[in-house]
């Protein structure tokens, strides 16, 4: 379905627009999984890290609407509502993701 | 010129009020939403009722912003459903006050059983009282799941609807069936954790905009109550029309409220 509301500018000025602003945020997330990695003791199976692997991996695998594919894949997949609210907040990704820490889904 | 048609003016200083105007806010809606504490007792609600419909209104006034809410018990204080209950058993006194739009915002937070019947209890009085909602969707991980409850549980409620209830929160994994269920939806755009100006646009992009707007949902977390018209400027940068920023900024939320009859974008600066 074509939009109403197609984007107005061409694949070169996206890039020339957005791409500083993108390479930072890549550089981002290398040192933020560095400072993982250099950081002693604690969980070292998080299904935090998992997922965001994971999430990586749809980054890269060539296909399209990567945000609403990364979004899902972070999302509680149940059908159901829960007994009771553990606590008021969210941890941005699902507890029960079993992907591997090679960034393969579960 | 635009309107800001969720933020929580109660958690920000006067100047944001300034700053807002001097951007073309000229109306606002403010939602009743957790303080990021639990009120101790029924009464702190009425409280934050009386300041929602009385001191806000003032307050926004002061710098020609027309100041509108909704009325609820949000749904991270819903857990304890007899508390909950006694506190909407309050909002039929306050839903005559004439900036109270309707009910909200209501929904999910974590996707308890306790949080359903209390949203459920919510559904009932706006029915009761033919009052139009907001609905605030889940954070993060809870945000699929809990949109997808919140919208059968209306569909199954049967007395509401879909054209006079707003899905607040959407991104880009739950946008597509809130519009294809007959909902409006918003977009919340938070540095963060929910749509970013740049996605927002991106959003209108692939989904068009018909029934979807923006807001910048400023409250006491980190938030930016600038972020409306930051979007309009990068859907400018971009080049889209004049016509399509006001439509998002302006024209759909105005088309949405109106149907409250109490809605309005003019008030008399009384500073």
């Amino acid at each position: 379905m074509e939009s109403e509301t197609p984007l107005p500018l061409d694949r070169n000025q996206v890039v020339d627009r957005y791409f500083l602003e993108h390479r930072a945020k890549v550089i981002d997330v290398a040192a933020f999984l560095d400072r993982v990695d250099r950081a002693s003791g604690g969980d070292d199976d998080d299904f935090r890290l998992r997922s965001l692997r994971a999430a990586i991996g749809i980054l890269l695998d060539g296909e399209s609407d990567r945000a609403q594919r990364v979004l899902d894949l972070l999302s509680d997949p149940s059908e159901v509502p829960i007994d009771r609210a553990p606590m008021k907040g969210a941890t941005g990704a699902w507890d029960g993701f079993e992907g591997d820490q090679e960034g393969n889904a579960g | 010129m635009y309107i800001d048609p969720h933020v929580h003016m109660v958690s920000r200083t006067t100047d944001d009020y300034e700053r807002m105007a001097l951007a073309g806010c000229v109306a606002i809606t403010e939602p009743a939403f957790w303080a990021g504490y639990d009120r101790s007792s029924p009464k702190g609600f009425f409280d934050y009722f009386s300041i929602l419909t009385d001191t806000e209104p003032k307050r926004a006034a002061q710098y020609g912003i027309a100041h509108h809410t909704w009325l609820c018990i949000n749904p991270k204080e819903a857990e304890d459903p007899v508390f909950a209950r006694e506190v909407i058993d309050l909002i039929p006194d306050f839903l005559d006050r004439p900036n109270v739009l309707g009910i909200g915002e209501i929904g999910l937070n974590k996707n308890s059983r306790n949080e359903l019947e209390i949203l459920e209890a919510h559904l009932q009085l706006a029915a009761d009282r033919d009052q139009m909602v907001l609905v605030h969707t889940p954070h993060l991980e809870d945000k699929r799941k809990g949109t997808r409850l919140i919208m059968d549980a209306i569909a199954n409620f049967g007395r509401l609807d879909a054209g006079r209830v707003l899905i607040d929160h959407v991104e880009e994994h739950t946008v597509r069936e809130v519009l294809d269920r007959g909902f409006w939806a918003g977009m919340t755009l938070y540095p963060d954790t929910k749509c970013t100006p740049q996605r927002a646009a991106d959003i209108f992009e692939m989904h068009g905009t018909e029934r979807l707007w923006i807001n910048s949902a400023g409250d006491w977390g980190p938030s930016d109550p600038l972020a409306v018209p930051k979007c309009r400027e990068e859907m400018r940068r971009r080049g889209h029309l004049e016509a399509t920023i006001r439509k998002v900024s302006f024209d759909n939320p105005l088309k949405f409220l109106s149907q409250t009859g109490r809605f309005k974008t003019e008030v008399t600066p009384t500073r």
